[in-house]
């Protein structure tokens, strides 16, 4: 069995006083009668940077899922400001709390087609896809206008993963869930992605986001803060 | 009517089963693994073929419209069953779906031709509404199993576009959409094929069979264009049918989309 502990590199949690964004409270995944985790516990603040660590297995992509509500989940609660996910209209809860995968999935046609797509969304419809910004986006990666109109067949894994990137921040969430989203890429897109993550959080002091991966140079360049999901004897 | 055709003889059956030794050799030259799927799909055509010759002849007797219906419900049961075995991947309910879907699509559209169209006296006449059921059992069948089958590989082989559109807002039928209109429109590829080429290539198997038994063309003709739309209409609504279940059975109310499909073969 799996339960988590949470630590505090930070001298002191300088948000305590506030309310939680975010809070699970005795959250449980069973897999074939086998539970991954359970009993988790923990909450998440505005404008915090989190890493979830555990060994491969330990379930921290799952714990992912199960924030954003794409799995289900056996036992507990997840709370969203002050609102269960169980009361929650679930689309309108993801596209506030918006999970990245490892490995990007992009639909067929051009990078900028990509990201009108998520406007047709009914959940979306009260937002304007907004071209200026998203060229702001591109210029803190150095690259211009012409990339939005490049097939996404003809675009490298690390440039497939700034656009799954940009495709969520526009959205403007509230929160990010990144499960080892640089794993497999080169340093410099890494530290495009990180720029790019901390460019979302800085326009709004209220997001927050929770960041998995398996190198702790990094984990520890990108959060303050971390919960481990590690074996209990 | 009788006696207008040439009999066939035993001896002369067994001539044209050589027909599908061709396809057993190319299978087993070419490796395509379809021999042993091809040896039990022909012998299972000529035993069902010789046992329904037979269990026709019994069956046109039938004055009673319960057995009459009876029949009817065991062979969509057949048709259920045989049209979720060529599906790969399934669901808890995929059986108990495709038979429901059937049986609606293919009694309405049935019971509007023979009643509603040829009006046949008495409603139930088996010799009208057995064949005429079996016509639209075997398209829909075909229509369904196509359909399943393209609906959960996409769901499998796009599982990670699905989800990303489900983790950027998507409700499930918009993320399942596309999923689903290409799925339908694989299952109505056949029938819309066949009418395409009606006549310009193919004559129907039922056209053919009256002709042959000496029937004039064009009545043959008028029965065959009621026959293929009505095929056409079955086979639309027991697709849509299955297709709505099945996604209802992979998705659920909290938009996630199922994390087993079952793999079978």
């Amino acid at each position: 069995m799996k339960t988590q502990q949470t630590q505090n590199r930070a001298t002191g949690r300088f948000v305590s006083s506030q309310a939680p964004i975010l809070s699970v409270q005795g959250l449980g995944r069973k897999v074939d009668e086998y539970w991954i985790w359970r009993n988790l516990n923990f909450e998440l603040f505005s404008g915090e940077k989190v890493a979830v660590l555990g060994a491969s297995g330990s379930g921290k992509s799952l714990l992912l899922r199960a924030l954003a509500g794409l799995d289900q989940i056996q036992a507990g609660r997840i709370i969203f400001r002050g609102k269960g996910i169980d009361t929650w209209y679930i689309p309108s809860w993801r596209s506030q709390i918006i999970y990245l995968h490892q490995r990007p999935a992009l639909w067929e046609g051009t990078v900028e087609s990509n990201l009108q797509q998520v406007y047709r969304l009914k959940t979306n419809h009260h937002l304007v896809y907004n071209r200026a910004s998203i060229l702001d986006y591109l210029q803190l990666l150095h690259k211009d206008g012409d990339f939005l109109q490049r097939p996404v067949s003809a675009i490298s894994g690390g440039e497939a993963q700034i656009v799954a990137f940009l495709r969520a921040l526009q959205l403007a969430p509230k929160i990010l869930l990144l499960d080892e989203p640089t794993a497999s890429l080169d340093a410099q897109t890494t530290s495009s992605l990180e720029a790019l993550v901390a460019a979302w959080q800085a326009q709004d002091p209220q997001r927050a986001y929770l960041w998995t991966s398996h190198d702790p140079s990094q984990l520890k360049r990108i959060t303050n803060r971390q919960i481990s999901l590690r074996e209990q004897v | 009517m009788e006696n207008n055709y040439i009999a066939i003889s035993y001896p002369q059956l067994a001539l044209g089963t050589l027909f599908i030794i061709i396809n057993v050799c190319l299978s087993l030259t070419l490796q395509l693994r379809l021999t042993k799927s091809l040896v039990i799909a022909s012998l299972r055509m000529i035993v069902q073929l010789l046992l329904v010759g037979y269990a026709l002849q019994w069956v046109f007797t039938l004055r009673n419209p319960l057995l009459v219906l009876l029949v009817a419900v065991a062979m969509t049961s057949v048709a259920a069953l045989s049209s979720v075995n060529r599906t790969r991947r399934r669901f808890s309910s995929i059986y108990w779906n495709n038979f429901v879907c059937l049986l609606s699509a293919s009694f309405l559209v049935t019971g509007l031709a023979v009643n509603g169209i040829i009006r046949v006296d008495p409603w139930y006449d088996p010799q009208y509404l057995i064949p005429l059921l079996g016509m639209v059992l075997g398209n829909a069948l075909t229509g369904t199993s196509l359909a399943l089958d393209k609906f959960m590989e996409d769901l499998s082989s796009k599982r990670e576009q699905i989800e990303a559109l489900l983790t950027l807002g998507a409700t499930r039928w918009e993320a399942a959409h596309e999923t689903l209109t290409e799925a339908l429109r694989t299952g109505m590829i056949p029938i819309i094929n066949s009418m395409m080429v009606m006549g310009l290539v193919s004559l129907p198997g039922m056209m053919t069979g009256q002709i042959l038994a000496g029937a004039s063309p064009t009545d043959a003709v008028r029965y065959q264009i009621i026959i293929i739309f009505t095929q056409a209409s079955g086979t639309t609504l027991a697709i849509i049918g299955v297709l709505t279940l099945a996604f209802f059975a992979v998705f659920n109310r909290q938009h996630q989309l199922s994390e087993n499909l079952i793999r079978s073969s």
